[in-house]
């Protein structure tokens, strides 16, 4: 016991004098939350389009302008030339190009329903998904609202009044994107870093050589091995408590749930990650090589933890890969915990598989762990 | 001298060679990467659960429970029996929206009345919320279409769509070249700042500093291995591409390698000056965290749009290299511009290599302190 405490302290010498592991604990965690934060929204706010009306009439231009009073859009040129339009397109100048055809309004007014041309720019997919939509339900709304709008036409005679649907968010009233963003990177961000700290801290050792000086000692291996682990659980566990408190000052995030729940958690899949990282760096021989396979490693954890993309989106077979993945059991739980209020009866799948993952990665990295060489 | 520095290359190149696991990662990593990207993550909202609480238990009711679920992107979860129900399903996380339908839901149907039909939506995912909200709409209106035929409004406009370059609206369109982008400036600005940080941190860098070769041709040899590693992962991810999703390049292929090899020479640069401010691996590797891997993965339009971010990061995402490269790969590839479509980009990539580089003739220590 006495040995394991001598490790320990000698562990946090080392981090507390290590300016990059300082650094690392407090300015990058911060920086990534605030910069992550805002960046990562899905939302499409501005949609470029460009404008080619042959009609010219009072229907085209009162359609068109309704169109274009949709705050998303912003009109970027007015045209007559297609192949002028398409160029511009080409050059990546507009999101959607928005033909009016001539004899617009007399086909309109005979009830010969005339179609206008929307041409998409479809490579990037969002904002041409979005935009197209936005279009379409300005068009639907404007036939819905037609009789309203135009007072000469006769009102066909309606029986009944349908279907009322009313909507509510829960937990989000305001559809907050950063509520949802924050708890998410904030997991990410702890066991990422946890991750690359420990990997290139043992493999650190072995490049300089103290290792041996360690391996040369009548310490045991299960000593070594927690000895690396607690230091880093509280670095961890620090790197957590500075994001909660940035994201409460800085972004105001929801926390509905309980905190302690919360830390709880995070110790059980600190561990878990950290045994990762050890595994990672007993088979690495130089810090550079460490630094790759945890990349490699991070890259696919992160793209399948639902922090940016849904998981019940994923094929079933990629869903049943994501309970391999502490990652994706962490965002699950930050995000429950602080946004619903989630109790440890709702999360218990959670904490059962992480703590699975922490057993078998930690007895991995034991017993993979060898002192001679 | 041009004998010594071959021989110097040889050395570098046997250093890489030697060290098969990297090599592995380093082309396993874009290969996983796209699978990934292909094969298991999507931004589409598939199969989403929903709860139903059905208050009127009718026919009608009953009908529009099947009308919902006919169109397969909404699985009923449960069918719910009172209100307190509701709030379990989003706490353990198993729902995603709630529809209620009133206990007087089909007599409303048919008087003057509208029903109230009401959607309760999970908001903690605002994007997913948003859309299956709109989407359970779409289908409710449907629905009422089906229920009352009503008169045809022939006073309409309708409106036909055309999806330029992306017909199918393949994600994969634009994974790929966001991918290459990314792929590339690990391996090129990663690797080099790591390699040389490392010379310093153990010493080996003076042995070098003292060898025959100026400090430049030493540098250039470091780099060169990783310039031909990178340029052979472009073109791996280039075909898989081609060959698994159907990606093109419509523009001219010899143009977009060398623009490519462009590109890795700007990140080499950037590696090359990350590492002169650096002394240990564990510095260059926080230096190419923050100020590489991260802005370039978000900030570069590759997974979301740059009009959507506050202005601050629309400014910063404008000296990030990546933003460049991927607006030149979708230009070649997908819509097939020439050369002077993406001049301005060109410019960009070339200006910055040069500032790079005059940043780390500058700053680049013959002598040790």
């Amino acid at each position: 016991m006495r040995t394991l405490f001598f490790l320990i302290q000698k562990e946090f010498l080392q981090i507390m004098r290590n300016k990059t592991i300082l650094i690392m604990m407090t300015i990058l965690p911060i920086f990534q939350l605030i910069v992550l934060s805002n960046a990562a929204t899905n939302e499409v706010k501005e949609v470029k389009i460009i404008l080619l009306d042959h009609d010219l009439s009072e229907t085209s231009r009162a359609l068109t302008r309704k169109i274009m009073a949709n705050e998303h859009f912003r009109l970027i040129d007015q045209l007559f030339s297609k192949e002028q339009a398409l160029e511009k397109m080409q050059a990546n100048e507009a999101d959607i190009i928005l033909e009016v055809p001539g004899n617009f309004e007399r086909e309109f007014v005979r009830g010969e329903k005339p179609a206008m041309q929307m041409l998409v720019n479809a490579i990037n997919g969002q904002q041409a998904t979005v935009g197209s939509g936005y279009l379409r339900n300005i068009i639907n709304t404007y036939n819905r609202d037609i009789f309203s709008e135009i007072h000469w036409m006769p009102r066909p005679a309606t029986s009944h009044s349908g279907i009322d649907v009313s909507s509510r968010y829960w937990y989000n009233p305001m559809l907050r994107y950063t509520d949802f963003m924050v708890p998410g990177i904030l997991a990410e961000l702890t066991a990422l870093l946890t991750i690359v700290l420990t990997a290139m801290n043992v493999v650190r050792e072995r490049e300089i050589g103290t290792i041996e000086q360690v391996n040369v000692t009548p310490i045991k291996k299960w000593q070594f091995i927690i000895g690396k682990l607690v230091p880093f659980l509280c670095v961890g566990m620090f790197i957590m408590t500075v994001g909660l408190t940035v994201g409460k000052i800085v972004f105001d995030i929801p926390m509905v749930g309980s905190l302690g729940l919360l830390f709880v958690y995070a110790f059980i899949n600190l561990i878990a990650v950290l045994g990762f990282g050890l595994l990672i760096s007993n088979f690495a021989d130089t810090q550079q090589q460490a630094i790759f396979v945890a990349f490699f490693f991070i890259l696919i954890f992160i793209l399948m933890s639902g922090l940016f993309t849904p998981i019940d989106s994923m094929p079933t077979w990629a869903q049943y890969l994501t309970k391999a993945n502490p990652l994706a059991h962490f965002i699950a739980v930050s995000r429950k915990v602080l946004m619903k209020g989630s109790g440890f009866l709702d999360l218990t799948s959670e904490f059962i598989y992480t703590t699975i993952l922490a057993i078998i990665f930690n007895a991995a990295a034991i017993w993979s762990y060898k002192k001679q060489e | 001298m041009i004998k010594v520095f071959r021989a110097f290359i040889q050395k570098e190149i046997y250093h890489i060679l030697r060290d098969r696991r990297t090599l592995l990662i380093l082309f396993g990593m874009p290969v996983a990467q796209v699978l990934i990207f292909g094969f298991a993550v999507t931004n589409e909202f598939k199969n989403a659960n929903i709860d139903i609480l059905d208050q009127a238990k009718d026919q009608t009711s009953s009908k529009l429970v099947r009308h919902m679920t006919s169109s397969g992107h909404f699985n009923v979860n449960r069918m719910l029996v009172s209100e307190k129900q509701v709030e379990e399903g989003f706490r353990s996380g198993k729902t995603d929206l709630v529809m209620v339908i009133p206990a007087d839901f089909s007599k409303d149907l048919y008087t003057y009345d509208p029903a109230q039909v009401q959607l309760i939506a999970d908001g903690s995912d605002p994007n997913m919320a948003n859309a299956l909200v709109q989407y359970a709409r779409v289908m409710i209106n449907d629905f009422q279409q089906q229920e009352y035929k009503r008169p045809a409004n022939p006073y309409q406009v309708n409106i036909e769509t055309r999806m330029l370059y992306n017909p199918l609206l393949e994600s994969a369109y634009n994974f790929i070249p966001g991918t290459i982008a990314l792929i590339l400036l690990i391996i090129s600005a990663m690797m080099t700042s790591l390699t040389i940080a490392r010379e310093k941190e153990q010493g080996t860098m003076e042995i070098l500093l003292v060898s025959p070769l100026p400090p430049l041709l030493i540098i250039l040899g470091k780099v060169a291995p990783y310039a031909i590693l990178s340029f052979i992962d472009a073109v791996l991810i280039l075909v898989m591409g081609y060959f698994i999703f159907g990606v093109p390049v419509t523009g001219s292929l010899v143009l977009l390698l060398c623009l490519c090899m462009v590109y890795v020479i700007t990140a080499l640069s950037l590696g090359t000056l990350i590492s002169t401010t650096s002394e240990t691996q564990q510095d260059a590797m926080m230096k190419s965290l923050i100020g590489l891997l991260m802005p370039s993965t978000l900030l570069s339009g590759f997974i979301f749009p740059l009009t959507s971010m506050p202005e601050v990061l629309q400014y910063i995402s404008h000296i990030i290299p990546a933003t460049y490269f991927i607006e030149i790969l979708k230009g070649i590839m997908l819509r097939g511009v020439g050369l002077e479509y993406i001049i301005f980009e060109v410019s960009v990539l070339l200006f910055m290599i040069v500032a790079f580089l005059t940043l780390t003739w500058k700053k680049f220590k013959i002598r040790l302190e």
